[in-house]
């Protein structure tokens, strides 16, 4: 699925929260189709990196550019970009005074200005794929966390972006719900979206994953095809985090 | 001459004559408050009784306040009870009345919900540790219930002082009333002098009420949070 | 201690009268109070220069000062200045800066209780600020903020017995009336407290009601 064109650039990346350097000369290329998927011990800096993708953070140096764009001047249109590149939670946060159908379609009928009947078909077939849509018309309160990550997923699908950011989304899930919502993620790769993923879900990072970036205290200490970085990793500190997960 | 409004406020015994005044709401003000938080106290600790029926009757007494106006209520004392029992008192003593009543079932609203509040376990430790009734409640519960208290208790008193205004209207010289008479007497010499005495009588209260809402304030952001 | 039905009876139109001199300035003040409220709490959660110290100077001077003296200079001391006010005008201005702050409070509240992030998800999705305000914020706030701001207007409308000080016809200046010429006591008193109590008791109860009601559709996640 990986293709050449390259979607979005990260030339040394710098981001600091006060004293504490969150993110520290990140270089890195996503193409069109690919499947990347940020490794990395608690507090090292992946949603921090995901959270400069979506603008939600200001960065102190270096660029990002989607599609040639620069992406950390103050004049970028962030309401525009981020319908291209759209974003999941750890917490699904749908929002809770609307239902699951008014959640989903908030976004394409009010920034988009998109033909309501049309989204409407649209929602139906990505509720249809994750087996929601008999829950078109609950709350979110009324669903379990899993089902919750699923619409959340969907909304931001609907959006159609370009580009999709996980954060830990199954993290907050209990384990047998886990497996739901990475199986729409995997069927997001299949079809060629490109995804950048943080997850500590290791064989499911094995198995999406067309290139594993590491990071540690802020840094990229490696970037590895995944088979290479699970059996043979190049680092010592990814081997070191590698060991936490086997027992 | 018509001179210059403010000079109202500084000719002759104005200026004292207001204090004086503002004296009179002072004094209905602070036995009101001693007087409720008192009564609010033992009524708090009826409150948290077992009896549906105590409970019932402490809700009702409380109610009572909370739907007729305290205007209202300086009426029914003022006017009402005093011609049922055929005795006269005076506006300040029906005032420190119904605000003492009005404040006890507030404080004692403040004082169930504070009490209630406290964990379940220091009552059962402090029976364990052999405490009576009396012990348990002033060594283990009132000094912990104080805390949760105290932000909710300042607020009542600075609505018990701003509520002292309405004493003028059941004809209680107090520094409102002071202030009309005054705005009377230079009604032809000083034709504002209404503004800038009700605009002192509204900075004056502002002096007092505005550093007791802060210190409650700040007591709140730091006891609960 | 036996009433005077007839007596009773016969000043009910009055009642009935200033009842409604009350119900409808209540609404006003309520009314304009929310509007005053909700435009101080967006300016606050907004934190707009200069604007926002003008609104905390207003809530502090309006929450810490007696409505008696707040109607008293608008009434008597702005009529001095130049500036003429009807009773009834006058009285809704002394009810609407009274309640303002109060209003403003109540949805302070709750837009804190709008957690940020319900703020970053919506951004996530590319909504503008007034999008981001108008269809996350404010109904999040909104159902938070409903028990303060059902407390605020039955304290709104109880303040409302103060009016009369400033001539407004309302239900005490009536009551007092039938007692200075009559010497009806309790039947006007009687009245008096039967009229906030049907005025003040469904208010009341309604709230109970709409607050365990709220509470019960606690958002999900
Ligand atoms: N709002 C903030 N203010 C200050 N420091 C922050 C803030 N957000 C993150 N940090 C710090 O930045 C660093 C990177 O945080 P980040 O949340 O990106 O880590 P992470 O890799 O996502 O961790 P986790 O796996 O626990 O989610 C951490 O040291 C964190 O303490
Ligand atoms: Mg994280």
């Amino acid at each position: 699925m990986k293709t050449n064109e390259v979607l979005l650039e990260i030339k040394g990346l710098h981001k600091r929260y006060d004293e504490i350097i969150a993110l520290d000369d990140i270089n890195l290329n996503i193409n069109k189709g690919e499947v990347v998927v940020i490794l990395g011990p608690s507090g090292c800096g992946k949603s921090t990196l995901l959270r400069c993708l979506n603008g939600l953070e200001k960065v102190h140096g270096g660029d990002i550019r989607y599609r040639g764009k620069s992406l950390v001047n103050n004049d970028v249109n962030w309401q525009e970009i981020r319908q291209h590149i759209g974003m999941v939670f750890q917490n699904y946060e749908l929002f809770p005074h609307m239902t699951v159908i008014e959640n989903i379609i908030l976004g394409p009928a009010k920034v988009q200005k998109r033909d309501k009947s049309e989204v409407m078909e649209q929602a139906k077939q990505l509720l249809e794929r994750v087996g929601l849509f008999d829950r078109k018309d609950s709350y979110p309160r009324q669903l379990s966390g899993g089902q919750r990550q699923r619409i959340a997923i969907v909304r931001a699908l609907c959006m159609n972006p370009e580009i999709m950011l996980f954060d830990e989304v199954t993290a907050a899930l209990d384990p047998e719900m886990v497996r739901e919502v990475l199986d729409v993620i995997l069927g997001l790769a299949k079809q060629g979206m490109t995804m950048v993923i943080v997850t500590h879900e290791m064989s499911f990072a094995r198995a999406v994953a067309d290139k594993i970036v590491f990071l540690d205290k802020g840094r990229i200490c490696e970037i590895s095809e995944p088979n290479e970085f699970f059996t043979n990793p190049k680092t010592e500190r990814a081997q070191q985090f590698l060991n936490i997960f086997q027992y | 001459m018509q001179s210059l409004g403010i000079s109202v406020l500084f000719k002759g015994m104005n200026m004292q004559r207001l204090l004086e005044g503002l004296l009179v709401t002072a004094r209905i003000a602070f036995f009101s408050i001693i007087i409720g938080s008192l009564l609010g106290i033992a009524l708090g600790v009826i409150w948290t009784s077992k009896s549906k029926w105590i409970r019932l009757i402490c809700r009702i007494y409380l109610e009572l306040f909370r739907i007729i106006p305290i205007l209202v209520w300086l009426f029914i004392m003022y006017f009402g009870v005093t011609t049922a029992l055929n005795i006269d008192l005076s506006g300040e003593v029906v005032s420190v009345i119904v605000f003492s009543l009005w404040g006890a079932a507030e404080m004692g609203d403040i004082v169930r919900g504070a009490l209630e509040s406290l964990p379940k376990h220091q009552v059962e430790s402090g029976k364990a540790i052999g405490l009576g009734f009396w012990d348990l409640y002033r060594y283990v519960l009132i000094p912990q219930a104080v805390r949760r208290m105290l932000p909710g208790a300042i607020n009542l008193a600075t609505r018990m002082i701003k509520t002292t205004s309405l004493v003028v209207l059941i004809g209680v010289i107090d520094v409102i009333k002071v202030g009309q008479q005054i705005i009377e007497n230079s009604r032809i010499e000083v034709p504002t002098a209404s503004f800038w005495v009700y605009g002192s009588v509204f900075i004056l209260y502002f002096i007092i009420c505005y550093p007791l809402s802060k210190i409650s304030r700040k007591l709140e952001n730091k006891w609960n949070g | 201690m036996g009433l005077n039905w007839q007596f009773i009876t016969d000043s009910l139109p009055l009642y009935r009268e200033a009842a409604w001199t009350t119900l409808k300035l209540g609404f006003w003040g309520i009314l304009i109070s929310l509007i005053i409220g909700l435009v101080c709490s967006i300016i606050l959660y907004f934190r707009v220069k200069v604007l926002k110290t003008i609104v905390k100077v207003y809530i502090e001077l309006s929450r810490n000062t007696p409505l008696l003296i707040q109607l008293f200079f608008l009434y008597f001391g702005l009529t001095k200045v130049g500036i003429s006010l009807s009773e009834n005008t006058c009285a809704i201005i002394g009810l609407s800066f009274l309640g303002g702050s109060y209003m403003a409070e109540a949805f302070r509240s709750g837009l804190e209780a709008v957690s940020k992030s319900q703020i970053e998800s919506g951004l996530s999705i590319g909504l503008s600020k007034t999008q981001l305000v108008r269809y996350v914020v404010l109904p999040q706030a909104f159902s938070v903020a409903v028990p303060s701001i059902g407390a605020n207007c039955i304290f709104l409308l109880k303040e409302t017995s103060i009016v009369g000080a400033i001539a407004v016809v309302d239900l005490m200046n009536v009551t007092k009336d039938l007692i200075g010429m009559y010497y009806q006591t309790f039947e006007a008193l009687f009245m008096l407290v039967a009229v906030y109590f049907i005025m003040i008791l469904p208010l009341s109860l309604l709230l109970t009601w709409l607050e365990r009601k709220v509470r019960y559709a606690e958002f999900g996640n």
